[in-house]
């Protein structure tokens, strides 16, 4: 079959490679349809998630078509279409039963590897990133194995196309994480959005259907603020306007009730501590560049919450605790539990409260992939999301 | 787990006071500084970025000790030892399963073989006497054991009889988990190894050893007890299968 694999950093390939095969009797097979790049992959492509290794298969959003299933399967059959979430989870665990399927105890093979970085403790696989969270080979390919199949992968049984269900497995549900966390009075809280790449945008619309009586998005590309203007969103772009400034005078002096900070470990921005962070991270100093992070803390209202759906990765200094401290603020973070909000979010799918497709900009074969990894990561075209057809 | 679990998980073996940082004799030195300068090398010329962090650090870490004459990296590498040079060797796992089940499982100790891996075998001799054999770099090494304790569905404790190779003695302990989680499985061992704390490292950092051993054996007796299997990626497809490479 073909496959997106990972070469090296900077170096995304398209190859091919051997079918996937069952390997436990609770395995099950899916022919892909339809696959996404996600902001996250791009931490692999730059080379900033350790533990991966050459030949791995990327791709973590993926949908598909039910082919085989081990002897063990009991809710799964050949013919099922299913979205797969990202994180795989066994199902029967202690964090499991609680809801918390990203923190899965049974699902990451390599716990040592993570357990070592982490204090001895580690979270469960998810597909296609980095040995450190299992090794699983990924779904930017024509097949993939997804074990635990009576646990992961989910039924769609209504005739919603593809784009319309496909960013069920990670983006729709990471943005509505990152907002139902902040705990949003509707009609009341004021919420900010830094970043405004997919997950970014489906927390703005996450917080707009969870009751926010104001949403501001804030980044730097023109189109992406457009999208979120598009949604009824008010938008800062941090090149033109002082940030914290900007976010003083759209809440009256109070700030955001709830910042939700979906950029992560590869922000952008200026002044001294973004410039450090840069070469520190260049010199594997550190993993992270928190630029974002800062402004979310400094900006966030007096016992508001820090909601962080993006991915951070190692130790982090120049953290403005104090500033945290004295507005006694709650974070929340972490990856997402996607199983949670499947159902729920495909009814507010059916119900037409949102047609997550709107934020596709880019369609194409896996073929093109390698480069559109490149104008995804350089926001080339208004590249926001892009969607991969494996048989095309 | 609670804070009041994490408290009662890392006490000390019991009778055993922890005391790490001990002076090494120059042969000890003089093995721990080679191994250090080599890791130190192997970290340098790792392509993988976590890799050159973590050998070069160990690497370095080990040949300052070997200068110094002192031992931080068993305190470092929490290589825990008793004031007459045992090895302590501790960890625990919450099992989502009745305590009696799991208890059950260990005192089959034929069993045993399957849930630690270094473990070659376990012959029952009589009702407290039985011999383990283990595999070692050098081949194969078995003593004989009794059982010193068995309080069913509770603790299973255990010492290894005169003239062992490997002077060991230890405990299971199986205690339920608050709030309908299941058993807490606490494993505590004590041993003396053959080349001193620097064997006791230079197992640590290959792997042999056994504390690592340990989480990976109760992980592992976790995951089956759970979900029936462990779980593997073992033998799936890959760009360095198509090469004909590992798969
Ligand atoms: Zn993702
Ligand atoms: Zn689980």
């Amino acid at each position: 079959m073909k496959a997106i694999v990972w070469q090296g950093t900077n170096k995304i390939g398209v190859e091919t490679v051997p079918d996937p095969t069952l390997l436990l009797p609770t395995d099950a097979i899916v022919k892909i349809t339809s696959t996404a790049i996600c902001g996250s992959d791009l931490h692999l492509l730059d080379g900033f998630i350790p533990s991966m290794e050459k030949g791995d298969i990327l791709g973590h959003e993926f949908m598909g078509e039910v082919v085989e299933v081990g002897r063990e399967v009991k809710k799964l059959k050949v013919g099922d279409r299913v979205v797969v979430p990202f994180n795989i989870a066994c199902g029967v665990c202690d964090p499991c039963r609680r809801g918390l399927f990203s923190a899965c105890d049974n699902s990451n093979p390599n716990h040592r590897m993570t357990e070592a970085m982490y204090g001895g403790v580690s979270g469960g696989g998810l597909f296609g990133y980095s040995h450190m969270y299992g090794g699983y080979a990924g779904g930017q390919a024509q097949y993939v194995r997804v074990p635990f199949a009576d646990v992961n992968p989910h039924k769609i049984e209504t005739d919603l196309s593809d784009e319309q269900v496909l960013f069920l497995t990670d983006i729709f549900p990471t943005g509505y994480q990152a907002a139902e966390q902040c705990g949003i009075i509707p009609g009341r809280d004021v919420v900010a959005v830094f970043g405004a790449g997919p997950v970014g945008q489906f927390a703005a619309r996450s917080a707009q259907l969870l009751g926010a009586a104001h949403v501001i998005v804030i980044d730097r590309v023109p189109e992406r603020l457009a999208m979120a203007e598009a949604a009824g969103c008010q938008t800062i772009n941090y090149e033109q306007d002082d940030v914290l400034v900007a976010l003083r005078e759209a809440t009256g002096g109070r700030g955001p009730d709830h910042v939700i900070d979906a950029v992560g470990m590869e922000a952008h921005g200026h002044g001294p501590g973004a410039l450090v962070d840069t070469a520190k991270q260049r010199l594997r100093l550190t993993f992270d560049r928190i630029t974002a992070l800062r402004w979310a803390l400094l900006s966030c209202a007096k016992g508001g919450t820090v909601s962080m759906p993006g991915v951070y990765g190692g130790l982090i200094d120049k953290v403005p605790m104090g500033a945290a401290f004295a507005k006694g603020l709650t974070f929340k973070m972490g990856q997402t539990h996607t199983h949670r909000y499947v159902l729920p979010l495909l009814a507010r799918i059916e119900a037409r409260q949102i047609d997550p497709s709107f934020v596709i900009t880019h369609r194409a074969s896996l073929d093109q992939a390698p480069d559109l990894y490149k104008t995804f990561r350089d926001k080339q075209g208004g590249c926001i999301k892009v969607v991969l057809n494996p048989w095309a | 787990m609670t804070q009041d679990d994490q408290a009662r998980t890392t006490d000390a073996p019991p009778a055993d006071a922890p005391s790490t940082g001990a002076h090494m004799p120059p042969l000890e030195r003089s093995v721990v500084g080679s191994v250090g300068v080599a890791l130190m090398g192997a970290g340098l010329r790792s392509a993988r970025p976590l890799q050159k962090l973590v050998l070069g650090t160990v690497g370095a870490g080990l040949a300052a000790m070997a200068a110094t004459g002192r031992n931080p990296i068993a305190t470092a590498l929490k290589i825990r030892q008793s004031q007459d040079g045992e090895v302590l060797v501790g960890d625990a796992v919450t099992v989502g399963r009745p305590a009696a089940e799991l208890y059950a499982i260990w005192r089959q100790l034929e069993n045993l073989p399957q849930l630690m891996t270094h473990l070659q075998r376990v012959e029952v001799l009589d009702e407290k006497r039985s011999r383990w054999t283990v595999k070692a770099p050098t081949g194969e090494v078995s003593w004989d054991a009794e059982i010193t304790a068995d309080e069913p569905g509770r603790r299973i404790a255990w010492q290894s009889l005169p003239g062992a190779a490997v002077e060991n003695h230890g405990e299971v302990l199986f205690r339920p988990a608050p709030g309908n989680r299941g058993t807490e499985v606490v494993v505590r061992l004590a041993y003396r190894p053959p080349a001193g704390t620097a064997g006791a490292i230079v197992a640590r950092l290959t792997g042999e050893e056994p504390a690592q051993q340990l989480r990976s054996d109760l992980m592992r007796f976790k995951r089956e007890q759970e979900t029936g299997h462990a779980p593997t990626t073992e033998g799936q497809t890959s760009g360095r299968a198509a090469k004909g490479g590992e798969a």
